[in-house]
């Protein structure tokens, strides 16, 4: 592929053929602010925080939709640039609480401490899933804004609480358009878009539904993509240690992190560097391994019935009585049911123990939604 | 069939239609005119000569223009020159059948003007009347003359020979031939349409698509309607013209469904052309395929940015996306698309049917051809105007239009719609053209030119259009969607009164971000009434915000309404037509207004008869009057 050499902020770097402008800083760590740019998904440059000066062009351009092209020349941060951004931002924050961005205690207060900034509840930092994790407070602190006077006004939209995963509180809502979009493009749902004219758009479901009487899927893509506190999972207490993981409930192997604390398992995040699902997880890899793994209805030794009860044996004893009842049917009378949940070594041998050794094509897996 | 004998034939038919020894008479039947009562008309006219037994053809027509008028009836007796009568009401139609169809008196006193060859005495030429004296009409032609809906009317006038011409044209000549006309992209931008259709014709793909912009959204305009209803066939002419020079074999017409008459008449007019040949596969033998979808778009203002546009008919949300890839590149589909508006269709037609030196001699250098308004707002001739672009704001309102509305002194003309600025008396006499109004702050536009009089409140007027485009901004980028809005709360708090200092300088401030930073045309433009107000009229701003008073006495926080205790006649006639109940008096007793009560809605204003004259509108002062009704003094009436 054809490499591109053109000029960022004076520093020469090179971009693959087709790359945008902001990928190619991003990849040669210049950091560009935006809010509405996401890797996985169509650019729509609607936050106009990642404009930028071309040799050539005459309006100032949002970066994430330009494509480079060779040896071009791009400033990304001359004062007018760092002015119109700090202006771009004026709006938002004018529907977006505000006082945690310019308040030094943003680190150090608790959820029960009283505001120095006498800000209401609703609009606290303390009570922000993402404080101190926010895409937002990060471009406000890179674009240095403390200088204007924001009025900022609470909207007073109901929360939507329906989806037992995650809550969608819009008050907090950029209009970003990053969930509707990996609910369109990566998942195809389409359970999210963006609904009303002017100041008065958000993001939700057609309607204006609760999110759980659409069809969503509860996957909580959209709230991995979310850059600010809008959308949040309920039950996301924090871990201790985390370790990463392969996904045990099909054959796909998406790769998750997995927070635990005493040696209990948490929560669960999809892990965006694994190259089998970039980020993204399934209702049951990202909300039901934690009940799955501790809860106590899990088999954990093999089980026998005998009249009517279960009682518990080794492997060695279920083996044999496995062994001695299957001689006594003929090879078609007999299937075999692996699980997903095994390696696909294990699924591999199970097959083949069915079709070689019992002589039956009767096989399945349960490796499906 | 031939295009030859497609022509002799209608011309034969209207041949024998104008020639005809009926009566004829012509109906103003667009939306404006059935608007105005235009089917009453119709039926009440039916009815007579049904009555009286006499035979007359009735066609119904689109609209001349003259929408002050409406509704207008033409009646033409062989061998005379066709009369024109406007605002017509049933009544009137009976007098004038019984007066002029049965006993030839052509009634004067109504008529507005006659067309055509021959004079009547007492009778001007309609075309000689001060509101067409001026206007070249080349787009608007046919419209009032022809009857829309059939397609023999058309060609009869010099219809499809422009297309005829084209198909024996190299797609390449066709583009020279615009290029040399010097026209440019009528919907606002004014971009040269030749350079536009090349760019199309010469991007890589083999499938490409055309598109017609009609959804017009701005408040007030209505050019395009006009012309859709009053002669499809031209813009559908410029289409098919368009389809061969850039080897589209698809195109759209983009129409709101507010406008259910054009689209009516679009189809009837796209269903006769392809019986002759004009539309479909192998148009005229040429082995030219082509065809025309009618999508009907559901009213967002958004949808008339282009690639809003291309998304509405893609079946997504009307969203504008960010441009290059431009349209002529990657537009429809993904694939190579050309939009123009309603206008410039029409107009190509016309450049194909008489050449490019014909049309270039109309107009400025930079600025060739004739450019349709919509004139509306306080002035005395409303209505769809065409002129030559170059024109003198001064000469459209006043010599086309007839100045301000009763003789009121003139404020500002809006051009542009929402998206336009408001031009003072100052740029009264600057030309009418593309550069012209973008150095005055305005836009062209799509036409539409609101006039304003000295009661018209700037302030309240940049309000009006920020709130307007604050609501009908897609809310995709930042600027247009929260920008807009916070530039609508300060208007809106200066008309209320409570304009702080330095809020004049946070909406420029606000505005060039708007302008600078948003997405699409939309935002782009939408700072520009304020802006433009706030560089003509900021005496009125500062009126607002420092001294709490609106000199154009409009704003309702900032007046008050009184009776005059030494002219009211106490005759009630106000107390009586006071919605909120707010003005106190009796009978011999001085009327007074409670102003906790008092809506300021102006009834009383109005109502108060001239000859006494006793409500007066104020701002920022409060008058000496009584609390109380008082008895009025002895000696008076």
């Amino acid at each position: 592929m054809e490499t591109l050499n053109l000029s960022i902020d004076g520093k020469e770097v090179k971009a693959k053929q087709g790359s945008t402008v902001l990928a190619a800083a991003l990849d040669n760590e210049i950091y560009i602010p935006s809010l509405c740019f996401h890797p996985h998904l169509s650019a729509t440059g609607g936050c106009r925080l990642c404009v930028v000066e071309i040799e050539g062009y005459k309006d100032y351009v949002p970066s994430c939709t330009i494509s480079a092209t060779d040896s071009m020349v791009v400033r990304t941060s001359t004062p007018q640039l760092l002015q119109l951004r700090r202006e771009a931002l004026n709006p938002i924050l004018s529907q977006h609480p505000c006082a945690c961005l310019m308040c030094w205690r943003q680190k150090k207060c608790g959820p029960d401490d009283i505001c120095l900034r006498n800000v209401a509840v609703t609009d606290r930092c303390v009570t922000c899933p993402r404080n101190y994790n926010c895409e937002l407070q990060q471009v406000v602190c890179h674009v240095n804004k403390n200088d204007v006077k924001i009025e900022y006004s609470y909207r007073n939209l109901p929360i939507d609480d329906s989806n037992p995963f995650f809550a969608r509180d819009l008050n907090r809502c950029i209009l970003c358009g990053r969930c509707s979009r990996v609910c369109n493009e990566i998942r195809g749902i389409g359970a999210v878009n963006v609904y009303n004219w002017g100041g008065d758009s958000l993001n939700g479901p057609f309607g204006s539904k609760p999110i759980f009487d659409t069809n969503c899927i509860s996957c909580g893509a959209c709230v991995s993509s979310c850059p600010v506190g809008a959308l949040y999972f309920k039950d996301s207490p924090k871990a201790e240690t985390e370790t990463k993981t392969t996904c045990t409930y099909c054959g796909v192997g998406c790769g998750l992190v997995l927070g635990t604390r005493e040696n209990k398992v948490i929560n669960v995040y999809p892990d965006k560097e694994s190259e089998v699902n970039k980020g993204y997880l399934c209702v049951k890899g990202h909300f039901a391994i934690k009940e799955m793994v501790h809860h106590p209805d899990r088999l954990t030794v093999p089980l026998i019935n005998c009249g009517g009860q279960f009682s518990p044996v080794n492997l060695d004893e279920a083996l044999n009585i496995v062994a001695s009842r299957l001689r006594n049917y003929r090879s078609d009378e007999v299937a075999v049911i692996s699980s997903s949940k095994c390696t696909n070594e294990d699924n591999y041998v199970a097959q083949k123990f069915a079709r070689v050794v019992l002589g039956t094509n009767n096989v399945d897996n349960c490796a499906r939604l | 069939m031939t295009f030859e004998d497609i022509r002799a034939a209608a011309i034969n038919e209207w041949d024998s239609l104008e020639k005809s020894d009926q009566v004829r008479i012509y109906l103003g039947s667009a939306t404006c005119g059935r608007a105005a009562g235009a089917k009453t008309i119709s039926d009440e006219l039916e009815e007579e000569l049904q009555k009286r037994n006499i035979s007359a053809v009735i066609t119904q027509v689109g609209c001349i223009g003259s929408c002050y008028l409406e509704p207008l009836v033409d009646i033409t007796k062989p061998g005379k020159p066709r009369i024109s009568y406007g605002n017509m009401t049933p009544k009137k139609m009976v007098e004038l059948v019984d007066d002029y169809i049965v006993n030839d008196n052509p009634r004067p006193d109504l008529a507005l003007g006659s067309i055509g060859e021959g004079s009547v005495e007492g009778i001007t030429d309609f075309f000689q009347t001060p509101m067409l004296k001026s206007q070249v009409r080349i787009i608007l032609r046919n419209c009032g003359f022809i009857d829309p809906e059939k397609i023999n009317h058309y060609i009869a006038r010099g219809g499809y020979s422009g297309l005829v011409r084209t198909l024996t044209m190299t797609p390449d000549q066709v583009i020279e031939e615009l290029k040399k006309s010097g026209l440019r992209g009528r919907g606002g931008a004014g971009f040269p349409t030749g350079q536009k259709w090349e760019f199309c014709q010469r991007a890589p793909g083999n499938e490409k698509y055309i598109i017609c912009n009609a959804d017009e959204g701005d408040p007030g305009a209505f050019m395009n309607r006009s012309l859709l209803e009053g002669d499809p066939h031209s813009v559908l002419e410029g289409m098919v013209i368009g389809s061969h020079a850039i080897g589209a074999s698809q195109g759209y017409i983009y129409c709101r469904a507010e406008y259910p008459l054009a689209i009516e008449r679009l189809k009837i007019a796209t269903d006769q052309m392809r019986k002759y040949g004009f539309l479909g596969k192998n148009i005229m033998g040429t082995g030219h395929n082509f065809e025309i979808v009618i999508k009907e778009g559901a009213g967002a203002f958004v949808c008339g940015e282009e690639t809003a546009l291309m998304a509405s008919i893609e079946g997504k949300r009307g969203m504008p996306r960010p441009r290059p890839p431009f349209p002529a590149i990657a537009g429809l589909w993904g694939k190579p698309t050309n939009i123009n508006n309603v206008e410039t269709w029409a107009a190509a037609a016309v450049i194909m049917q008489r050449g490019w030196e014909w049309y270039s001699q109309f107009g400025t250098e930079k600025s060739k051809g004739t450019k349709t308004f919509a004139l509306v707002g306080k002035i005395e001739r409303t209505g769809l105007i065409e002129v030559p672009l170059g024109m003198t704001l001064r000469s459209i309102i006043y010599d086309i239009g007839g100045g301000v509305l009763d003789g009121k002194e003139f404020k500002a003309a809006q051009t542009g719609g929402p998206s336009g600025g408001c031009l003072p008396q100052s740029n009264l006499d600057s030309p009418v053209d593309y550069e012209s109004l973008a150095a005055a702050g305005s836009i062209m536009g799509s036409g539409g030119m609101i006039v304003m009089d000295e009661n018209t409140c700037p302030v309240d007027i940049a309000r009006y259009f920020i709130s307007f485009t604050q609501g009908e901004s897609c809310g995709k980028c930042v600027p247009c969607r929260l920008g807009t809005r916070q530039m609508q709360k300060i208007l809106q708090r200066i008309c209320n009164g409570n304009g702080e200092q330095g809020d004049i300088e946070k909406l420029q401030k606000i505005g060039e971000t708007v302008k600078t930073g948003s997405l699409c045309g939309l935002g782009q433009t939408a700072p520009n009434p304020v802006l433009t107000t706030i560089r003509y009229f900021r005496d009125d701003y500062e009126a607002h915000i420092h001294d709490k008073k609106c000199p154009s006495l409009t704003c309702k926080d900032l007046i008050r309404f009184y009776i005059l205790p030494d002219k009211c006649q106490a005759c009630l006639i106000c107390l009586r037509n006071c919605p909120a109940e707010a003005i106190l008096g009796g009978k011999r007793m001085i009327h007074v207004i409670d102003q906790d009560k008092c809506t300021k809605c102006g009834t009383c204003f109005d109502v108060c008869p001239k000859k006494f004259d006793a409500v007066v509108r104020v701002t920022g002062e409060k008058l000496d009057v009584p609390d109380e009704p008082v008895p009025m003094l002895a000696g008076k009436a």
